[in-house]
């Protein structure tokens, strides 16, 4: 027994030389092409270099040559858990700069649509920080109940993925007729998953172990590195514009911006899960208060913005993200510039890693829920 | 802070600067010399403090280059538009404000491999999405035959 106590006391001073490898770009753990050099001593990490444009597909290039209506068909592609935050983004940008006032219904059904979909991306993440800790089970159980968001995107929206749901205007199709009703039922179930979720995953030892007290953020961090969503709200930088620069109906209903002044990869987690809640109590006040009018304004059939800049900023389910539109008068954009917000949330990785261990890293991976298209647009 | 009194200190920080309200937010257009100092004092002034920088957009203006800086205050929520220009095509250079906002040092990297404009006293200027040798694709005057089709 002394003989191995005496191993391990020389263990502790054992310092091995530092050496790089690579996570990704098949890396399960960061859902999608991402390569993360990764600078180690042991099991420690010292440095973590992103790397990214596996799937640039110059996007920013591409609208310059398509028309304003086109736009909004490249914006789902980049984060495509918040394809209606995004596509609403420009529509309301492209509405702005037109000084086009759409109808009460539209502001109604485009937020129900952004929280549903913000649901749906929450899930996703949900399931998969399961399945990043090792618990394949919350991967099945928040797949399933996503399923039920899906159809009602495929119905009313004709996509489950892909929403091209917002075009300036207003949005595509009126919602169907069935829609309200699977709103409504899909929220009472939904309300008894929730708390299925808690007792799955937030009290597991496992996870709290991996996940409590581990890589801070502090809020002068978060926002001198432009860190924006749920990841900065768990660090107390109030940044959710839904409340503080409120579009669409969101200055209609009632609900809490979830902070914490914590800022660990728990919190993180927390967040989110609280502001499942909120999405649930937002599409509640709305679903059945859905005034009637006409689901779009009749536009031009060539859009054409004035000369001059516009930038609108949304509240994705990752943050935010802000179109800016730079107008030379004509059919198609001079410039745009898409400010997604995981790009901004990526840089930070290698500032909150730092002095934890890799298998941390994977942790603070999933909570910073990232999609990877939304960074290399 | 109100539009006007946001003008006036701006104003009085940079002499140079022009300085209007548009529509949606403040805008100034800063000379290239001063461009550092200024940012780094509408970052460090109590009154103003723009300590969040939302985006950074490089635009090929045809005769110059130009950055573009969305900023916010999170304490006073006011918002400011910073413009810069450089008249130098080949060898663009702007200050880096990395050493500000750390957010910028990706911001920048990005703009550096898209427009091709340099920032002095980057900590790590590489191209971000693109190899080495290929060209600035969001410049006006990027060519690329096999990939775009031009009628």
């Amino acid at each position: 027994m002394d003989e191995l106590k005496e191993v391990m006391i020389t263990n502790d001073e054992i310092r091995t030389d530092e050496y790089l490898i690579n996570m990704g770009p098949q890396h399960p753990s960061t859902h999608g092409v991402l390569r993360l050099l990764v600078q180690l001593e042991g099991e420690i990490v010292h440095n973590v270099q992103p790397h990214i444009g596996y799937i640039h597909s110059g996007i920013e290039k591409m609208a310059e040559s398509l028309s304003y209506p086109q736009l909004g068909h490249l914006t789902d592609r980049m984060d495509y858990l918040s394809a209606i935050q995004n596509t609403e983004a420009v529509a309301l940008c492209v509405e702005n700069a037109l000084q086009v006032e759409v109808p009460e219904r539209v502001k109604y059904i485009r937020t129900i649509m952004a929280e549903l979909s913000r649901l749906a991306s929450h899930q996703l993440w949900w399931c998969v920080m399961g399945m990043d800790m090792g618990a394949l089970t919350t991967f099945f159980y928040g797949l399933r109940d996503r399923e039920d968001i899906l159809d009602i995107f495929e119905e009313t929206c004709g996509a489950r993925l892909t929403l091209n749901y917002n075009i300036p205007g207003g949005v595509m199709f009126d919602i169907h007729p069935n829609f309200q009703r699977d709103v409504k039922a899909f929220i009472q179930k939904f309300k008894t998953k929730l708390p299925e979720y808690e007792r799955l995953l937030s009290g597991n030892v496992i996870f709290t172990e991996r996940t409590k007290g581990v890589a801070y953020l502090t809020k002068e961090d978060a926002i001198a590195w432009g860190v924006t969503g749920p990841t900065a709200r768990a660090s107390g930088f109030a940044c959710d514009l839904r409340k503080h620069r409120p579009y669409s109906a969101y200055d209609k209903v009632q609900f809490k911006e979830i902070l914490s002044d914590v800022g660990d990869t728990y919190t993180r987690y927390q967040v989110r899960m609280a502001e499942m809640w909120e999405s649930i109590s937002i599409i509640e006040q709305l679903i059945d208060n859905i005034p009637e009018g006409d689901h779009a304004v009749k536009m031009k059939g060539v859009v054409k913005l004035p000369e001059g800049e516009f930038y609108q900023r949304v509240e994705t389910a990752r943050g935010e993200f802000g179109v800016f539109i730079v107008s030379d008068g004509k059919k198609n954009p001079y410039r745009v510039k898409f400010r997604s917000p995981g790009f901004s949330n990526l840089f930070a990785i290698n500032h909150i890693a730092k002095g934890w261990k890799i298998a941390d890293l994977v942790a603070i991976m999933s909570t910073f829920d990232l999609v990877i298209p939304d960074i290399d647009r | 802070m109100t539009n006007e009194a946001l003008i006036a200190a701006i104003t009085g920080i940079e002499a140079e600067a022009n300085t209007l309200a548009g529509p949606q937010f403040v805008e100034t257009t800063v000379p290239l010399a001063g461009f550092h100092a200024f940012m780094k004092k509408i970052k460090e002034d109590p009154a103003l403090s723009f300590d969040y920088l939302i985006c950074v957009t490089g635009v090929d203006r045809a005769e110059t280059l130009q950055m573009v800086y969305h900023l916010e205050s999170t304490t006073h929520k006011h918002l400011l538009v910073v413009k810069v220009h450089t008249a130098d095509r080949t060898t663009p250079v702007v200050p880096s404000v990395a050493d500000l906002w750390p957010t910028s040092e990706f911001h920048e990297r990005e703009a550096y491999d898209l427009l091709g404009i340099s920032f002095s006293n980057h900590p790590d200027l590489r191209r971000m999405f693109l190899d080495d040798n290929w060209g600035y694709p969001l410049r006006k005057d990027y060519k690329d035959d096999i990939h775009i089709v031009s009628r």
